[in-house]
């Protein structure tokens, strides 16, 4: 069954509490982070205990990803050395290029070979959040077979851009485009921004949707409250699973008739209509909604 | 393996440990532990430390651990930690 990246909840990786909680709190990802969420100081630390961490606690109902720090920082390359030979599922990439994706990759497959793991098994999640990596989004996706998904990373992005944040979001409408459409023809999942007012539901819901409505088809979430919310958002409503099923009802009568296209409510049907509800039904299925 | 400095690693928050390790100018290894479930997991949080000791290979070393109720993984990361700062 396809694995679904809906949430992917970021922990810090320097508390043992939060480690240990990681992977029951609803998440259908969880972002063990050496990045941002630990102090200068802390780095070694929290490579280390995220090291312990993965070989002893159960993380095998959660896609396991861990942020490790850019590779241009003294810390990037040493983290991507210690964690991938506990075998995350997931590697996310800070500020990643092109050039730094494929030594990644070469890196890893050696690790891989040495530890005896099959070739390709560890996966990479750039985040964009340059100016340049915006840019080249399609590219940066293209340049490692081990992409399976891209995080777009609007705090950075705007500020990369000296330009200011705001909760409605009208500032990364062109940037949420961009990393979708770059997403959707690679065939990758687009992951949103995640939403940094944690005590206001109703804004990430529409946050959430708007992502959703522009192709996205998952959201980080930087508090485990946040997940409720981001999942109600982008399953499907009841209506759209009720009106998919109807679709896929008419096709198979129209199939029994010989007619490729036909119209339901007086509306034409015809491939693209069909697919939609193909994978409407497919996610409401996983979702046990029907 | 040689430690050369006093240093730290790990907090006081729930779930952890903070361990620091000094060189010990009377040789050998000396721990001293407290921990908030001292009775019910003393010796082995005990075992845990002086295993990691013995791992790293070092000797003349003097710990001191306050323990906030962490598990294994984390009392063995934070004493690696603590080690290799104080090389």
């Amino acid at each position: 069954m396809k694995k679904l990246r809906r949430t992917m909840l970021f922990m810090p990786g320097n508390n043992p509490g939060m480690l240990q909680s990681a992977s029951i709190l609803g998440a259908d990802s969880v972002i063990l982070d050496l990045e941002d969420a630990v102090s200068l100081t802390e780095k070694d630390s929290a490579r280390i205990l995220v090291r312990e961490a993965i070989k002893v606690i159960d993380y095998s109902q959660v896609e396991l990803v861990v942020r490790v720090n850019p590779l241009d920082t003294e810390y990037g390359l040493k983290d991507i050395d210690v964690i991938s030979r506990v075998k995350p599922d997931s590697l996310m990439i800070p500020k990643a290029t092109e050039e730094q994706l494929q030594n990644i990759d070469e890196m890893l497959t050696k690790v891989e070979a040495e530890e005896g793991f099959n070739n390709g098994s560890i996966k990479l999640i750039p985040i964009v959040e340059s100016a340049y990596g915006l840019e080249n989004v399609y590219s940066v996706i293209n340049s490692s077979k081990r992409v399976v998904a891209v995080l777009l990373g609007a705090e950075d992005l705007t500020s990369d851009f000296g330009i200011k944040r705001t909760k409605e979001g009208e500032e990364i409408f062109y940037a949420r485009n961009r990393v979708s459409t770059a997403c959707r023809a690679a065939r990758v999942d687009a992951i949103d921004t995640p939403f940094t007012d944690t005590n206001d539901y109703e804004g990430l819901a529409k946050d959430t949707l708007k992502a959703k409505s522009l192709g996205f088809t998952g959201k980080a979430s930087i508090n485990p409250r946040q997940i409720d919310t981001i999942h109600s958002v982008l399953a499907p409503t009841e209506h759209e699973i009720k009106h998919a099923l109807r679709i896929l009802q008419a096709r198979d009568e129209a199939n029994e008739k010989g007619l490729g296209v036909f119209s339901l409510d007086g509306k034409m049907v015809d491939a693209p209509i069909i697919n939609r509800a193909i994978t409407t039904v497919e996610l409401a299925k996983i979702l046990d909604l029907i | 393996m040689k430690i050369n400095k006093i240093a730290k690693a790990g907090t006081l928050e729930s779930n952890d440990i903070l361990i620091m390790v000094m060189p010990n100018e009377n040789g050998g290894v000396e721990l001293e532990l407290e921990s908030i479930v001292m009775k019910q997991f003393g010796k082995q949080i005990k075992k845990t430390i002086l295993d990691k000791v013995q791992e790293l290979d070092v000797d003349n070393i003097t710990i001191k651990a306050q323990d906030k109720g962490a598990l294994d993984y984390t009392i063995k990361a934070r004493m690696q930690t603590a080690i290799e700062r104080a090389m």
